[in-house]
């Protein structure tokens, strides 16, 4: 099939050829064009949950201020913009873009392979994506507005409809959104998985992998059990509330004077089933961030991936914890004691596979002098975000803090910096590193994005990330919850001197200080917009392997441009582990996974098991 | 002190704002019995994560700042021992968490604590006493009617419920232990009390019970801490911890005045 992506303006045709073309081009099964789709659409995504997150800041702080065209933001409206921006985010970005955007883009490269294994369930999963986006999207429009339970959706808030505005026909547009998503998700990972298990090139067994791969194939494994598990949450939820059954919904419930009188369900197994699917969510986010921070590391620093194979292990092993330690999100939430304790030891464990990358991380840059290109410095960046988010994690692992943290800004803070922030950053490392790649078609070789903005937007955004979730860390301690619309003037038992009225407002400096750090974050990515479309028509053109990587999508034939004719495409083998870097050698510092030579075999024997001393 | 010096450290520009918050410890006081040994544990747990911050932020500067060297290849000097040493570090820490928690969770109050009921509903907090037959009448959600004066639903036919007392403020006596069981009539609430160290949702269809001794009187915050709905952020309500004779007192006149 020819990429139909950027062809040329067509020579005068009747409309009803033209048609067919644009049919032909948006409908393709082209796994390089699917995954630009799936990219353009977190594009979208991401610009329009960061412009509802600043509303929210910006409500927050000057609470009077009328969103034009709408009026003042109410507390209802405050609820449905944290329930989209969550949603949103976490479905729409940190799920799609990495795992289906760049899982299409580039990972059949990597592998050596031609194609996805199931081309046409591909594209279905693109569009039943597009569909989930539209559905979600239009809940906003309906009367009632958007659902307002949050991206967890908690019954019996989520399964009553006359328990608040947006959760009539909003919450049902929003199961709708959520259900067709994760029949996507479902079906994309399955594809990623054959691919990954069959289409791979000769000589590509599974330790050659890039750690890429791994972290795709780790979060195409989660997202199975995980989206399956929710699908069926899901649907449980959809019979509560219009099949008469009772799940999730105990005898008695009295909703706005609304009884439930049927069969005495437990609200807690959402939670069960929701989290089930929400822990292994936030792996599958951040897992190709992770494998891709390993190889930009390494591919810059001139570097092998410091213990190669204990990378892999933690990856799966991060997988595998990943499923074990939903209970800690229900801590109190009327878990049984005990339970907490094993959860919490489960969460304690996850802490050292992850300690262990962060450690190979360190290793493989210590003392090399990397090349400070942009993608290494989202590279480190995201090193940075990891840590810093992550050490917040056993913190909150332990029941005993997590009852005075608990839904307070601490948590917001813990979970924007590892994985919205470090996850952005993952996914701006690609971009910027990929983008030859991206941009590479039959009628023109691959671009580069700036360099020199690329940095100005590498600052930019890691002082921003830094100032808006360290300060959200402090007003967590000082007891400012979750969910709450508005800081001051909170009508209270004692009027507006409240003690609740206080604790809150005793938040505000620094809660307006963090809006203005937000208002920066989100204008410099204005920068990283404007390069985008700079760069698209005027970047640099990209050599075919650019950064002397050594990983197989930047062998030549696997760049669109020049196309080669199907008969003299050679075959593609591979020969070795990637990142076989070579410092003390002049002329060829790196040799590429496919690169036949076998030269001093001795210097380039692969030592990534080194023996313990 | 500690956290107010992180801040200073971390954002100059809070110097400014400083007077602002209401004590330099950003934690809000504490008041409880437990909460001492909760925020100590706490503490020492944000200094240890502040100082692994620092550490692999120093070797990651000095790792990027040293001139070139060849590859590090000691697999067990560089991942394994320090990956031994965060493991005993994370079991030590659990090992003190799992105990502060078993301690407040594991057991029940003891049976001479202070019996309240906590009900949430959308969008305020109910808190109930027993009354001087130290039962809880039955209640029925169909014959809830807030209007009518009778918010929990007490059934007038349980000879339980005619000395029960509903109050919208929860009053406590210091240095009591009070065994709290939560419930809630609608959706899910999330019960704190910053102060108290406390947090605990009550779960429709369920009696939760949570049990904790207030030390210092005073007034404090009870906020909910689950999204509830539209006026999530303004369902709170007064925690008033009196003196026992206070206590008593307040008690006796309440029940004076009631029907």
């Amino acid at each position: 099939m020819t990429p139909p992506f950027n062809t040329p303006p067509a020579q005068p045709h009747s409309t009803s050829a033209t048609r067919r073309r644009l049919c032909a081009a948006l409908f393709t099964t082209d796994h390089r064009v699917i995954g630009i789709q799936y990219l353009v659409l977190a594009l979208l995504s991401v610009v329009i949950g960061t412009l509802l997150s600043l509303l929210m800041r910006i409500h927050l702080v000057w609470p009077d201020w009328p969103l034009p065209l709408h009026g003042p933001i109410l507390p209802e409206d405050y609820l449905a913009l944290v329930t989209i921006h969550g949603t949103i985010m976490l479905f729409f970005v940190l799920t799609t873009a990495p795992q289906a955007g760049f899982g299409n883009l580039i990972l059949p490269a990597q592998i050596g392979a031609r194609s996805m294994a199931f081309p046409a369930l591909n594209a279905a999963s693109f569009w039943l994506t597009a569909a989930a986006l539209l559905t979600l999207l239009s809940s906003t429009l309906v009367p009632g507005g958007a659902a307002i339970s949050g991206w967890t959706a908690y019954p019996p808030l989520s399964a009553i409809p006359s328990s608040g505005p947006g959760q009539a026909l909003g919450m049902d547009l929003w199961l709708t959104s959520i259900g067709l998503f994760a029949i996507a998700s479902t079906a994309s990972s399955i594809n990623t998985l054959t691919t990954i298990v069959r289409n791979r090139c000769h000589g590509m067994t599974w330790e050659r992998l890039p750690l890429t791969v791994w972290g795709w194939f780790t979060a195409a494994l989660l997202s199975i059990i995980a989206f399956s598990v929710l699908l069926a949450a899901l649907l449980l939820l959809f019979c509560d509330r219009h099949a008469g059954t009772s799940f999730f919904l105990p005898t008695g419930d009295l909703v706005n004077g609304i009884l439930h009188q049927g069969g005495n369900g437990s609200p807690l197994l959402w939670l069960h089933l929701f989290w089930f699917f929400g822990h292994p969510e936030v792996y599958i986010a951040i897992l190709p961030g992770m494998g891709l921070t390993s190889m930009l590391l390494a591919n810059f620093s001139h570097r092998r991936v410091f213990a190669y194979r204990t990378m892999i292990t933690t990856t799966l092993l991060i997988g595998l914890l990943g499923i074990l330690l939903w209970g800690h999100h229900m801590f109190v939430a009327g878990l049984n004691p005990f339970a907490s304790s094993a959860f919490s030891i489960s969460t304690m464990a996850i802490a050292l596979p992850a300690a262990a990358k962060v450690l190979s991380w360190l290793a493989t840059i210590w003392r090399s002098r990397p090349s400070y290109k942009t993608p290494m410095l989202f590279a480190l960046g995201f090193v940075s975000l990891f840590l810093t988010g992550g050490l917040t994690g056993p913190i909150l692992a332990q029941p005993i803090l997590d009852e005075y943290l608990h839904n307070t800004f601490f948590v917001v803070a813990h979970f924007h910096l590892i994985m919205a922030m470090a996850g952005i950053f993952g996914l701006y490392a690609a971009t910027y590193y990929w983008f030859p790649l991206l941009t590479a078609t039959s009628h023109h070789p691959g671009r580069l994005l700036s360099e020199r903005l690329g940095h100005l937007h590498f600052w930019c955004t890691l002082l921003g990330a830094y100032a808006v979730f360290l300060p959200m860390h402090l007003t967590g301690l000082a007891g400012e919850p979750r969910h709450y619309a508005q800081l001051t003037g909170i009508p209270g038992p004692g009027g507006s001197l409240s003690p609740a009225g206080a604790l809150l407002s005793h938040t505000l400096p620094l809660n307006r200080f963090i809006t203005y750090t937000a208002l920066f974050l989100a204008t410099a990515q204005l920068i990283f917009l404007f390069n985008l479309a700079r760069s698209l028509r005027k970047g640099k053109i990209a050599s075919s392997n650019p950064w002397q990587a050594t990983t197989l999508e930047w062998h030549p034939t696997m760049n669109p441009f020049p196309p080669l004719p199907a008969s003299d495409t050679p075959d593609i083998s591979v020969h070795r582990a990637p990142c076989q870097y070579q410092s003390n050698q002049v002329e060829i510092s790196f040799l590429p996974q496919w690169a036949p030579i076998p030269f001093e075999q001795d210097e380039i024997e692969d030592v990534t098991d080194t023996k313990p001393e | 002190m500690i956290c107010s010096r992180l801040t200073s450290a971390c954002l100059p520009s809070l110097w400014l704002d400083r007077a602002a918050i209401r004590s330099p410890w950003l934690l809000p006081r504490d008041a409880s019995a437990h909460g001492l040994a909760l925020d100590h544990h706490l503490l020492l747990n944000l200094w240890i994560a502040l100082a692994l911050l620092a550490l692999a932020h120093l070797i990651l500067l000095i790792g990027l700042l040293a001139r070139r060297h060849p590859e590090p290849t000691r697999l067990w000097r560089i991942e394994y021992l320090p990956l031994a040493a965060l493991a005993l570090l994370f079991a030590a820490l659990t090992l003190k968490a799992e105990r502060l928690w078993a301690s407040s969770r594991y057991t029940g109050a003891s049976p001479s604590a202070l019996q309240v009921e906590v009900t949430g509903v959308q969008f305020a907090w109910y808190f109930r006493y027993p009354g001087p037959d130290a039962t809880f009448g039955l209640t029925h959600p169909s014959l809830v009617a807030p209007g009518e004066g009778n918010p929990l639903g007490l059934s007038p036919t349980d000879p339980h419920s005619a000395d029960d007392l509903v109050s919208s403020q929860l009053v406590l006596p210091a240095n009591r232990e009070v065994d709290l069981r939560l419930r809630a009539q609608d959706v899910i609430h999330g019960f704190s009390i910053p102060e108290m160290r406390l947090k605990q949702n009550a779960v429709p269809g369920q009696t939760i019970h949570l049990h904790f001794t207030p030390t210092a009187p005073g007034t404090y915050a009870i906020l909910c801490t689950q999204l509830c709905g539209l006026g999530h952020y303004r369902m709170n309500a007064t925690l008033l911890i009196l003196p026992p004779d206070q206590f008593a007192s307040w008690l006796a006149a309440k029940q004076k005045a009631a029907p």
